[in-house]
This record gives structure tokens, sequence and C-alpha cells, in this order.
């Protein structure tokens, strides 16, 4: 298959995809506008197994492409024996740091991160080399007989040695990648009532299920490469690619694979060089496909923390002050390492108001897996230890779980620890009031027909139904939307309207969420069309930053908003000199325009018959601010809030726990789509219930020792409890449409709130997650 | 479809076998020719018959996504030497629904908001099927049960489960229309 033709693959499986949701919509009312749930125009094909992921495509005379990893945790690379490799029959290259032709390095925010490592192995699974061979098995024997001979160093594995600086830089950076101080207030205030507490949080990893891969094609001499790749954010990964081969941007054109999810794991550079100088180095198209080892050796994971957290509070449970020391393990190498350190500081207070704070903050390098986005984005981390901490209050006080917090919460108007004052609905009470309301179980420990299967422990049949004890507990979150601290961000969105079909080009990564739903639902409401196609999402289009920090409804959403109101205007232009109307009369309802001061509907369809109009609009958000060295600044573009109830069966014999129902009431702003928020709300849950009580990944003396789904357990359909949801719509005026980003909310405080669920049924004070057997039983 | 090597190219020490098997798939004989006889059914399928549809993301059987039907029972591809499946009905997402025309499981699961990224999606509509043929009325535990092998990682499960019942629903109410 030549280059051309993947890309008309791909392009022919969105099209039929569009064909066929469009087909199912023939002869019906007008649907599928902002508000409605129509079907994901990728439906079909996903379904039918014909949509193509980046592991689907493949190119005539196509080489299979493997990376050798570092075994060791932290070692000298004293020298590597290629020939052994080259040796092999079927082998077409074998490439290491000498064969990098541009910027050795990489990265999002620092470019500290080898494309192989050359002098020094910094964790177990850092690149080494690679090769590129005629089968997979053939590739797997290739790396085998490379041989590296290591100066093996001790490793930095406790990140509180890179605080206090006792142990030797293992990077020309330093080993540490950013200390942030927050000071306000009255740092000497204290309360009637004083909580404090150290608390822990796990390695855990985003664990989508469609492994990295991607295809590279070389232009012919070698000029330029063609890149299908499973990514987050196309031009960044351009941008950072094109330096390492030393091309100019435009030389190196990714279109988007399909994306087998992402949850910020594919935010950072993985395979995507490495395929890319293969290709170029072959001639020939290189396919690279990671196993689930490599996959999670070979991509960021969310950080594990340590933070301690002391509140001062009136005898009324009112917070007097803040204070924490937060302390952020970063693994090897930089990565987002820094912004997620703002995120954790700067929302440590919780939705709370507080008007005093001392927090103190450091993100470290270590000789771990690098870490850097996870949906939640540092916040996941900062609201464990404050909704614990809001409990220990609770108890100090002797008030209730939800009584406390409606106590503190904050609202619009109120000013954050860092000055920063909270513009948008900031509906905390309604979230948590709304959340107090949904029904609790109505069914006893083990259900109504007293199947031993639904106990703790399930299949295993391990539990006493008379010793399980149920619990519920709470959590409340407050969480940024968008990028902070003075990044211009932005997305692109195209649009043409032509003989009453509206074409959108953008080049927004869809991962699984939805967006090429929403896409098709803004044209359909803006301008009154029904056919809506979708071009290929590719970097012949500006950038539309990353799917991540739960902004693409925002952001996206809001250039294709522009993009389209731009073309109504050249619509309602033509329209009006066509029939002598002033244009600002001019509106659309259904399918028409039509005069709102007179009687001229004109269909949409008629209306565009044999023209073309065409915009492209870039929507920009707010600027933001850096913030001082008290942590003072309006760094942040928007907040979402949210909160959830966990009901959870313990067995505190064997310390297994079955989670019964999740209850949450979330700040949305405004449904766009009900059944993709409450598709994000539900997915969003599993990874917080997942995180409270399974899912770690687990390094000993920098070795991971659980880097496959034997060992590394994630929550199937008997772990997932029932989720009761309600919407909080109150539109958002700062937002294009209303509508606030919901992917990261829903994984926030649902993990203390089952937590705080365990603690209240068996009395213990649980302060690490995932919470493990043995923390319950011993 | 792709260009793989025959056994000889990938080594000596790959006890080769120049010999071309048949596989069974979708009601049509396959030929499978100079395939190292390492491989596992869904590589076979993927990379050898170009039948795309079953994936792979754990390669151990524990997420379901490469299911199977061999003759009848479902079975993760990834587990299953696919020159042990010669003689056996092997039938893929492929051999669900013609393209374009999917079946009522397919499209309760576009419907109900089942799907995110899709990834694991094949594999439990695989399972789906098998499940409502051995039981066309499951109680939302036994959709638990039966299904718990295939991991999801985008929906939480709710929409999957309301998808599953849907189908059992419209199943009855065509049954019981049929018979009225």
């Amino acid at each position: 298959m030549s280059a051309a033709s993947v890309q008309a693959s791909v392009q022919a499986s969105v099209q039929a995809s569009v064909d066929a949701a469009v087909d199912s919509a023939v002869g019906a009312p007008v649907s599928g506008r902002l508000g409605d749930s129509p079907v994901r125009p990728d439906g079909v094909a996903k379904v039918q197994g014909s949509f193509a992921f980046s592991g689907d495509l493949s190119a005539d005379g196509f080489l299979w492409g493997a990376t050798l990893r570092s075994p060791h945790p932290y070692a000298r690379i004293v020298s590597i024996d290629l020939s052994g490799a080259w040796a092999i029959n079927g082998v077409e290259a074998v490439i290491t740091a000498d064969d990098v032709p541009g910027k050795p390095t990489y990265g999002l925010i620092d470019q500290d991160q080898p494309v192989f490592a050359s002098e020094y192995v910094r964790y177990v699974g850092e690149p080494v080399a690679a090769v590129a061979a005629n089968h997979p098995d053939t590739c797997r024997r290739a790396l085998e007989a490379i041989r590296v001979e290591y100066e093996v160093l001790e490793p930095l594995i406790d990140p509180e040695r890179c605080v206090d600086g006792s142990f030797p830089p293992i990077h020309p950076k330093g080993n540490v990648f950013r200390h942030q101080r927050i000071v306000r207030g009255d740092v000497d205030a204290t309360g009637d009532v004083m909580v404090e507490a150290t608390y822990e949080i796990g390695m855990q990893d985003q664990a989508f299920l469609g492994l990295e891969a991607a295809l590279a094609i070389p232009d012919p001499g070698g000029e330029g490469v063609e890149l299908y790749v499973a990514t987050q954010w196309l031009h960044e990964d351009r941008h950072q690619i094109a330096a390492c081969l030393d091309l100019p941007d435009e030389k190196v054109r990714l279109t988007l694979g399909g994306v087998g999810g992402a949850f910020g794991a594919r935010e950072d550079i993985s395979l995507q060089v490495h395929t890319c100088l293969l290709a170029l180095r072959t001639g020939r198209p290189v396919r690279i496909a990671y196993s689930r080892e490599e996959s999670f050796l070979g991509h960021v994971h969310r950080h594990p923390a340590r933070i301690w957290m002391r509140h001062h509070a009136t005898s009324e449970g009112r917070i007097v002050k803040v204070e924490a020391r937060i302390v952020m393990d970063g693994g090897a190498y930089a990565s987002t390492s820094s912004a997620v350190l703002i995120n954790a500081v700067t929302h440590v207070q919780g939705p709370y108001a507080c008007e005093n704070a001392v927090v103190d903050g450091w993100a470290v390098r270590t000789n771990h897996l690098p870490c850097g986005a996870m949906r939640g984005f540092g916040v996941v981390q900062a609201c464990f230890a404050h909704e614990s901490q809001m409990d220990r209050l609770a108890a100090a006080c002797g008030l209730d779980p939800v009584e406390i917090r409606l106590r503190n919460a904050m609202q619009t108007g109120d000013r954050l620890i860092t000055g920063q004052v909270i513009e948008n609905v900031a509906p905390v009470r309604e979230c948590i009031l709304e959340t107090a309301a949904l029904p609790l179980p109505d069914e006893p420990v083990g259900g109504h027909d007293g199947d031993p299967m639904r106990l703790p422990g399930g299949a295993g049949l391990t539990a006493d139904r008379s010793h399980i004890r149920r619990g519920i507990g709470w959590g409340v979150a407050i969480k940024n939307l968008m990028y902070s601290e003075g990044f211009d961000d932005y997305s692109t969105a195209r649009v043409t309207l032509r003989d009453g079909v509206a074409s959108l080009k953008f080049a927004t990564a869809e991962v699984g969420q939805g967006f090429v739903t929403l896409a098709g639902q803004i044209a359909r409401s803006v301008l009154g069309v029904d056919d809506v196609v979708l071009e290929p999402i590719d970097t012949t289009v500006g950038s539309a930053g990353s799917t991540s920090a739960s902004r693409q409804t925002w952001m996206s959403g809001g250039a294709v908003d522009g993009a389209c109101r731009l073309v109504r205007e050249q619509l309602f232009a033509h329209v009006g000199a066509v029939h002598g109307v002033d244009p600002l009369r001019l509106a659309i309802a259904g399918r028409d325009v039509v005069d709102t001061m007179g009687d001229l509907r004109v269909p949409v369809a008629e209306a565009t018959a044999g023209q073309v109009f065409e915009d492209t609009f870039e929507h920009h958000h707010r600027p933001t601010e850096e913030l001082d060295e008290n942590g003072q600044g309006n760094c942040h573009t928007a907040f979402a809030f949210v909160a959830h109830r966990a009901v959870v069966d313990v067995d505190p014999e064997l310390g297994l726990v079955k989670v019964v129902q999740i209850a949450t009431a979330q700040d949305v702003g405004r449904a766009l789509n009900p059944l993709s928020v409450i598709g994000q709300i539900e997915g969003g849950i599993a990874q917080g219930v997942g995180l409270a009580v399974m899912e770690e990944i687990v390094q000993i003396d920098g070795r991971v020792r659980n880097a496959n789904f034997t060992d590394y357990l994630l929550p199937t359909f008997l772990d997932m409890p029932d989720v009761v949801a309600t919407l909080i719509e109150q539109p958002d005026p700062m937002a294009p449409l209303g509508a606030k980003g919901v992917g990261e909310p829903p994984c926030i405080s649902s993990t203390p709130a089952v937590v705080a669920a365990i603690r209240d049924a068996i009395g213990k004070d649980l302060t690490r997650v995932p919470v493990r057997p043995s923390d319950i039983a011993f | 479809m792709s260009p793989t090597p025959d056994a000889g190219e990938i080594g000596a020490d790959h006890v080769g076998t120049n010999q071309i098997y048949v596989l069974h798939v979708n009601g049509q004989d396959r030929e499978v020719r100079d395939a190292w006889v390492g491989e596992s059914l869904l590589y076979v399928l993927r990379e050898r018959l170009g039948l795309m549809g079953s994936k792979g993301a754990c390669e151990q059987g524990e997420c379901g996504s490469c299911s199977v039907l061999v003759d009848d029972e479902l079975v993760c591809g990834c587990l299953v030497l696919a020159a042990t499946a010669v003689g056996q009905r092997i039938v893929t997402i492929e051999g669900i629904a013609p393209v374009g025309a999917p079946s009522d499981v397919q499209q309760a699961f576009v419907d109900a908001g089942a799907v995110q990224c899709g990834f694991c999606t094949p594999g439990l509509i695989m399972a789906t099927h098998a499940l409502l043929d051995r039981s066309p009325e499951p109680t939302e535990y036994e959709i638990r049960e039966e299904l718990s092998g295939n991991v999801c990682r985008c929906t939480g499960y709710g929409r999957i489960i309301d998808a599953v019942q849907r189908v059992a629903v419209a199943r009855r109410g065509a049954t019981s229309g049929g018979a009225s």
C-alpha cells in the first residue's frame, strides 16, 4: 500500500462512517445538533472492526522496527557492539544515538530526554538502539544480538534526596525539575482545630488499550517523511520530530492514525522519532508496534507523590489556613513535570475558600520511569490529600463529611491561594447537594439475591457475608481547564460550506472522547446543514493543540464554532445580496436561512448551491500569567468542579473491597452531547476507582515489577460499580459554547471518595493509594 | 497485503515450515503460506490474512481485545497458535456482519454510546454475541460476569451493559412479536 493509499484508506474509513451516520438520519427531523446525542460518525466502523487504528496501517514493502531498552535504572554505557545484529539475515537497519542527525533530545517543555541514550541510561526501559527487519521475530533476535556493556551505577530512587541535595546529579540539568512555593495571607494564622497527615499516591498507568504504533513512509531521496501515528498533539509531535531529524517542520507530515485511548500517555513522544529514523535510513516504510510491556516502559505515567498537609480551622470547621509540602517523583526526564507540579500546588486547597496558605512543592528527577501527563494532571494527587484532610477536619470538629464541605465550598468571586479570582461558574454547593440527593444503593451487602459472587472477593467466594462492612465516603474537586502559566494555547479549524454540505478540517486528535461527533453537532447547529464531512486529521491545517487538559470541547469546539460563524456571515452576505435583504436580519432556523423581519425563507442547501464559502478560525483562550516566587498570579484559564460519593463493601479480614456505587454531580457548564458526557463520567470514575484500590506500577530498586495486564490490575466489569450521575448545567459565559471540559473531573475526587468509604467501613487511617489488601487487613 | 517473509528468511533457528496450512475463517478456506510455526492466530489473522479487526492489547489473554470464535468457543486469538486451528471453524469480527450492515449487537453498541476509542470493541462484540447466544436474557450481574474477560479503559462499562440489555430486550420483543 502506498502513502497515498494509506491516506485514502484513513479518509475512506472516516468518510464511510460519516456517510453511514448521515444515511441513518435521512428523512429524520433535524437532529444531531448541540444538546442532542447523535451517534459517533466512526461508530459503525469501530464496531465492525474496519476502523483503522495506527497499529492496523501498513504499506508495500514495509519493515518492522523494534527498540532495544536499558535493563538498568542507572548505568554508564561503556560500549555498544552492533555487529551481531547486522549479521542476522533480514536485518535492514541498526541505529543508535550516533545516527540521530539533528537534536539528540526531545521533550514537551524541556528537551532533556535522549532519542537514544548515549553516555548514560537513566531508567529501566530507556531506548538505546533500534532495528528494522523483515519480521517481528527477526527484530527480537537482532535486539538480543546487540551487545551493550554497562557500568552499573547506584540508582537515585528516593525523591527526598533530590530535595535535600544529598545525591549527586544524575543529569547535567540536576535532580530538581522545579520548586514552587505559595505564600498567601497571614502565614502565622492558626485556628481552634488543627489536623495533619502525610499521604502517598502510587504510580498509575494510563493503560490505554491501543498500544503505541506508527507507520513512517520516507519521501524519495529521504527529503522528508510521512508519519501515521496515534498521538494527542500532531503539531507538537511534528515540531519535536523535525528537530531530531534535522528537517524543516513542513518536511515532516503527520496524519492521525486511529487512536486506541490516550489519557495523557500520548502527549509525549515515544516511538515517533525512532520510526521516522528507521524509515529514512532504509528508504522503506517502517512499522513499530509496542508490546504491552514496552508500552509500560515507553510512555510517561502519573507522578507518584508524597504530600504532607496541615489544616487550621475554627471550631465550626471553617478553614483558616492550609499548609502543604508536596514532593512529586518525575522519574528520569522532565516531560511535563513542572506543569504537573504547578497543578498540584495550586489545587491543594481543594474547592474550598481559604485566605491563608503556605505550600511548598518539588518535582524531582530520579531513576524511575519518567512521569508526565495523566488524566487529572497533578490534581489527582492533591485531591487525595485535601479530601482526606477534610474528613479529618470533619471528625475533629464533630461535623459530618457533607457539612464540613458545604461550610467551606468556594464560589464565583472567591480568591484562590494564588490570588486568582474564580470567575467561572462555580457550583460547588450544588455539586455536593445534588450528589447527596442521589439515592443510596437499595441493595443490602451481597445484593437481594444473596449471591456470594457480589461480595468482596467475588468469584473467589472468600467472604463471609456477616463479616462484611459497608462504608460511605466523599470527595469533591476543583480542576483547571486548558493550559496555564502564560502559554498561548489555541486551536484551528477550517470550514467549507458547499452545496449544503459542511466540510470540517482540523488537527484535533480524536482519541475516543468524541470530538468528531461534537464537531458535526456544532456545524449543524450554526449552519443549518444535515451533512457534515470530516476531512482527515493531519498537519495540513494549523495546530489544534493537545487533546488534554479537558480542553478540546472548549478550544477546538470554539475553533469550529468560530469558523462556522465566519462562514455563516459569508452565507448571509450572499443571501442578503441576492434577495436585497440586510444580512443582519438573517438567521438560521432549522435547515433554512430566514429573514427575522420578513417572509424570506431559503433552504441552506439551495442558498449554497454552486457556491463555496470557506473560512478558518483560531480560538485562543484568554491570556494567563506565570506564578511569582510566592506562587501568586492568574496562572489558570478556567475551572470546573465535581462531587463524588462512594459506597463500598469491605472484607476486613482479607482486605478485599467491592465498590458498590459511585454517585456524582458534575459541573459541566452545558452538556453539548449528554451521552458523551455520561461516557466521560463513567470512564473517568473507572480510572479513579482503579487508582483507589488496584492500579499501581510497582518499582523496586528502580525496576518495574508488573509491566503487564496480569500484574497491573485494571477495573473489569465486575470491579466497576453502578454510577449514578447528575449534570449541573449552568452554562459558563466564558466558554465558547457554554460548555466546560468534562474529561478529567470524574477521575479526580472519585479516588478519595472510595478511600474515605473504606475508612468509614473499617475505621482505619488509610493514607496511601492504591489501598492494598494488607493496608486493610493488617 | 503486507509482504511477510517466509520462514527461511526469519532464521534458521525457527524450525521452519515451508508447508502451507489452511484456516477456515469466516466461512472461507484461507491458505497460510510459509509462516513461522510460532505465530499466534491473532498475528496470522492480522498480518497474513489481512483481517485487522481483531486487536492485540496485552498478548497474554487478559484483555479480550483479540476475542474470536474457534468452533463456537470464545477464545483469545493471542493465546492460540494459528497452526493448531487447522480444521476448525474460525469466526472473527469481520465474519459477524457485512461491512455497512451491522448486527443488532454492533448497532446497539453504536446507539448506546458503548464505543469511545473502540479498541476493545471488536472483542466485546464477539463476547456479547457469544453471551447472548448462550443466555438470551442475562441479568446485569450475568453480563458483568460473562464479559469480565474483556477490558475497556474508556467507558467504565455502563453504556456497554446498556447496549447488551437493549439487544436482549429487542430480541425478546422480536420473538414474542413473532409468536403473536
